[in-house]
């Protein structure tokens, strides 16, 4: 086994065994890099330079027998909305491609401090507005399971880096499900925190009040570890929560005995795919036989929840991308006779065509004579999806559901049509509305072996539910995701290698 | 553009009634930005009071700062205020090169600050100005645009120096009823916002900005007329003058049954006109909407009661107490209670000298008038309460006249030194003693056999040019009162 195929919990063990160095670890994670990146392109940029030096230290540190945290020395992908002081941050959009931000995003500083060494930053929908990096500014990634298909999006770059040994972890940002739908569609594990539980400061906005970072990984194990150093309260984001943060390994715990899982009815009905309705299905009479109770919830508002999103979504957005005018960063339009033209031109050719749906929708949602019908409703029907959840929990402890209604699709499949697009975010957007934490991990293959994932709701601040179910079901299932095979058109499910949770 | 000739007749005067509404925006004192930690400081190099929050870079987040929030809720309180209990902030979008995130951090349906009050008094009259509200906002940055106008300029350079800057905007209700008492309240609120140190109000550095709002209406009539909304009002003065033609033309123009076009004017101060500006730079929709980035505010009722003990009191109620605990004339204690350190100057001052209209009239026509000749302000003052405590003391002893007074509190002004000291070191001391006068005194007679002729045969004037040559002999030193004595009694006697 290569190094690049480890986990970081596993790399962690065999740094302190000194069975391998920092330097060893990051070469072969580049190799694998320089060997697979022309067919994935999960990366914008690659920081080699930086990634070698970060290593180094790490070496050097062990060399002088200090002890090593658990993420010191190991690669990270970080998706391109994340500030990186002295590294482009593009946002996937033309309108920043040029943009080198001068401090680093909370959590960016976090994991410095811990010795994490970065690869660079991922691909990912522009401005996170999308559901399979079909609208990043520069490029398509591909999906490693089949490069016919869409590794999802937004965080897509960072989903496909993980699952195509690129990235031993990433981190993603999760607006509506862009951590959750691409590792269900990559088959790697992706949790969204409650917001508030991890600072959005240098988190380039997209929709302040429903963006959250959080962990893409190749185990539940890895996700804890990481949850621990980004998870915290942060005096530069007011929206950060000032609470106890838990230590996550803790709950990696192999039992779910007597654990109440909702089962919302709404989520089981037209759109959901077969094959991804069956592995569901097969998962939850897994769950069921560890000892688990599926209970009937329901979520009665849920029909609206697409509409609600794309309101407060694209309102904040429209509000939160006016920054961008070309007059102090990025992009400038050359040969404006005046500042306000330069502002629209630059305005103009910097934002791709999703990215402008996106504003207009959000402008006019906010306009005078629209706002009561359109905002205002919105967050009235916000207030009652919470209500739902809150009805809901008081009878499960988490509320599961298929991640996303199909599994990875086609590449200029749904480009065509917005509306397609936006219902692959049908089952994730609401954890985003309500505030709630979402965990999706791989429970099983749907049609051409490609992967589902399955997601579980917990309450608020109850990641440690997530984790622990979600470790539960891993450690009795399917301890490792099988390798993709990083070619076109899928697989044979008979290629699926014995031993992985997709055979009975 | 038609100008119009000021003046209108009584008749056409008592057919219209003006209402005026004033939007005031002060910057506050703040050592820092309002949602990050640059300096406010006026003055420095261009951009060089930025960082990535004020700037609007990508991914940056607003943190309130606390200091500004508790000077809103001391403005507040001092001008009678309720403060809201649970207030937030929205985002105002419009698109400028100065406004770093395009969007500006203000207050929309939830301000700090509302329904208060001012009362404002002028020739007699005290009247009550209501505050619809008080609410916070950041500053924009300064466009310089190399040309006419943002469309017009070959290039606009941007300084976001005062990007972020805490801004108060102060609202009143349209209560007031001309151009001369808009000028009084700006002034009453100017003092106020001064006591209470939340601002420096200068106008002329841009840390106090006044926008009017001004409509006529038929006197009685309950309704209002159509409103005109002024700008670029750069002084008081301008804002009164401003008013005052605005007023003119709208009775003018309905007088010629002319409808008022609602609108936003421009000032013109050298033409003394008012202009109307381009209906697209008023057209706006600012879509606010609930800034997602800052949760919203629970004033605590504490913290609400804890800012109210530590406000000063404030200028009309001092006014009141000057003229009732030191028996000032009401001209006295206006002018004393402008401003608080003139008003704390005087107070120091009539504790280590008791008589209260001495004080005061000392520090009105002396010290002000010396401060005024060199273009001072009281905090600059270069003598203390102790200097007008020594020199009226002296005065009051006889120990020197007031002519000599004044002299030695100038020259004390100038160097810095104490009367006292002044005094003994120039031999200033005042002659009382009857034996070292008597001498001079003979003199004087023997000198003016004429005058002392006149004040015999009954002429009282005489006196005085005898008392002035005495003064004279006597450098200013003797005193005036018994030179005054001991010469009727001498002549008398003759
Ligand atoms: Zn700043």
């Amino acid at each position: 086994m290569e190094l690049y195929e480890y986990t970081a919990h596993e790399l962690h063990d065999i740094l302190l065994r000194k069975e391998a160095s920092a330097r060893e670890i990051v070469e072969s994670v580049f190799r694998r890099i320089d060997e697979v990146e022309p067919l994935v392109r999960a990366y914008i940029t690659l920081t080699r330079e930086e990634a070698f030096a970060a290593a180094g230290a790490t070496d050097a540190r062990i060399a002088r027998g200090e002890e090593i945290g658990p993420l010191d020395g190991i690669p990270i992908a970080l998706k391109d909305n994340l500030s990186t002081r002295g590294i482009k941050t593009t946002c996937a959009s033309r309108i920043l491609e040029n943009y080198i931000p001068p401090y680093s995003a909370t959590v960016v500083e976090r994991l410095m401090s811990q010795g994490v060494v970065m690869l660079g930053k991922a691909n990912m929908d522009e401005f996170a507005m999308g559901s399979s990096t079909e609208n990043s500014g520069f490029f398509t990634t591909r999906n490693p399971w089949d490069l016919d298909r869409v590794p999802g999006g937004s965080s897509g770059g960072s989903a496909a880096a993980v699952s195509a040994g690129e990235a031993v972890l990433a981190l993603g940002s999760d607006t509506g499900g862009s951590i959750r739908q691409p590792a269900s569609f990559c088959g790697v594990v992706g949790l969204k925190p409650t917001y508030g539980c991890v600072s959005r400061y240098g988190l380039v906005a997209f929709a302040s009040s429903l963006d959250q970072i959080g962990p893409i990984t190749r185990d539940v194990t890895d996700c804890a570890i990481l949850m621990n150093a980004i998870a915290g309260y942060d005096p530069r984001d007011s929206t950060s929560v000032n609470r106890e943060y838990p230590d996550y390994t803790q709950y990696l715990i192999p039992d779910i005995k007597g654990l109440k899982i909702g089962v919302p009815k709404e989520y089981f009905g037209e759109g959901l795919a077969p094959d991804v309705r069956e592995a569901i299905e097969q998962a939850m009479n897994r769950l069921q036989d560890m000892g688990a109770i599926l209970v009937d919830v329901s979520l009665p508002h849920s029909e609206y929840a697409l509409a609600t999103y794309y309101l407060v979504a694209t309102a904040e957005a429209s509000s939160n991308l006016a920054r961008y005018d070309g007059v102090r960063y990025g992009l400038r339009a050359k040969g404006a006779p005046d500042s306000v033209t330069m502002a629209k031109r630059t305005r103009k050719e910097g934002f791709g065509a999703e990215v402008k749906r996106r504003i207009m929708l959000g402008t006019y949602a906010l306009s005078s004579g629209y706002y009561d019908a359109y905002y205002l409703k919105a967050l009235k029907v916000r207030t009652l999806l919470i209500q739902d959840f809150e009805r809901a929990f008081e009878a499960c402890d988490v509320v599961l559901s298929p991640t996303s209604p199909t599994v990875a699709f086609r590449i200029g499949e749904k480009t065509k049509d917005p509306l397609s697009m936006y219902l692959s975010d049908i089952y994730t957007i609401t954890a985003n509305l309500a505030a709630l934490p979402g965990i999706s991990f791989p429970c099983g293959f749907g049609q051409d072996g490609l992967p589902v994932g399955l997601q579980l709701l917990g309450k608020h601040f109850d990641e440690p539910t997530l984790i622990r179910a979600a470790y539960a079901f891993e450690t009795a299932w399917g301890p490792r995701s099988p390798k993709p095979p990083l070619q076109t058109g899928g697989r044979d499910r008979a290629s699926i290698p014995a031993g992985s949770f997709s055979d009975d | 553009m038609t100008t119009v000739e000021h003046g209108l007749s009584k008749e056409v005067e008592l057919k219209y009634e003006t209402v005026i509404g004033l939007e005031v925006h002060v910057e506050l004192l703040t050592a820092s930005k309002i949602f990050c930690n640059c300096s406010t400081q006026f003055g420095a190099e261009p951009n060089s009071h930025t960082c990535p929050i004020c700037l609007g870079l990508p991914g940056v987040l607003p943190v309130v700062n606390k200091r500004a929030v508790e000077f809103a809720i001391r403005t507040a309180l001092a001008l009678n205020c309720k403060v809201s209990e649970f207030s937030k902030f929205d985002r105002k979008n419009y698109f400028y090169p100065d406004l770093p995130k395009n969007y500006q951090i203000s207050q929309y349906d939830l301000p700090l600050g509302l329904e208060g009050h001012l009362t404002i008094s002028y020739d007699g009259e005290v009247r009550r100005i209501g505050i619809r509200r008080v609410h916070l906002e950041e500053e924009a940055g300064k466009s310089i645009h190399e040309g006419s106008d943002i469309v017009g300029a070959s290039y606009s350079l941007e300084d976001y120096n005062r990007a972020g800057i805490p801004l108060l905007e102060i609202v009143s209700e349209p209560d007031i009823r001309s151009p001369r008492e808009a000028y009084v309240y700006l002034n009453t609120l100017r003092n106020i916002l001064r006591y209470i140190g939340v601002s420096d109000c200068k106008m002329e550095e841009g840390s106090l900005r006044c926008d009017a709002n001004i409509s006529v209406r038929r006197a009685g009539s309950t309704t209002f007329g159509a409103q005109t909304e002024l700008k670029n009002l750069n002084s008081f003065r301008a804002v009164e003058k401003g008013l005052e033609y605005e007023r003119v033309r709208q009775i003018r123009a309905l007088e010629r049954g002319e409808e008022i076009v609602r609108e936003t004017r421009h000032w013109d101060e050298a033409r003394g006109v008012t202009v109307s500006m381009r209906s697209k730079e008023e057209a706006h929709d600012y879509r606010y909407f609930p800034e997602p980035d800052l949760v919203p505010m629970v004033i605590d009722r504490e913290w609400v009661e804890q800012v109210r003990s530590t406000l000063p009191e404030l200028p009309a109620a001092r006014r009141e107490r000057f003229i009732k605990e030191y028996g000032l004339p009401e001209y006295d204690a206006e002018l004393l209670t402008e401003s608080r350190a003139l008003a704390d100057f005087f107070e120091e001052c009539v504790k280590g000298h008791h008589d209260a209209k001495a004080v005061s009239n000392w520090v009105m026509s002396e010290l002000l008038g010396l401060l005024n000749a060199e273009g001072k302000s009281i905090e600059e003052s270069p003598v203390t309460p102790e200097y007008v405590v020594q020199v009226l003391d002296l005065m009051a002893k006889g120990t020197i006249s007031g002519r000599i007074a004044k002299e030695v509190f100038e020259e004390s002004f100038r160097t810095g030194r104490m009367p006292g000291a002044i005094i003994e070191e120039r031999g200033l001391v005042q002659i009382s003693d009857e034996s070292q006068l008597a001498g001079v005194i003979a003199e004087v007679i023997r000198e003016n056999p004429g005058p002392c002729a006149d004040f015999a045969a009954g002429k009282e004037k005489a006196l005085t040019f005898l008392v002035g040559q005495v003064m004279k002999k006597t450098k200013g030193r003797a005193n005036p009162r018994l030179v005054n004595k001991l010469l009727k009694d001498r002549l008398e006697r003759a």
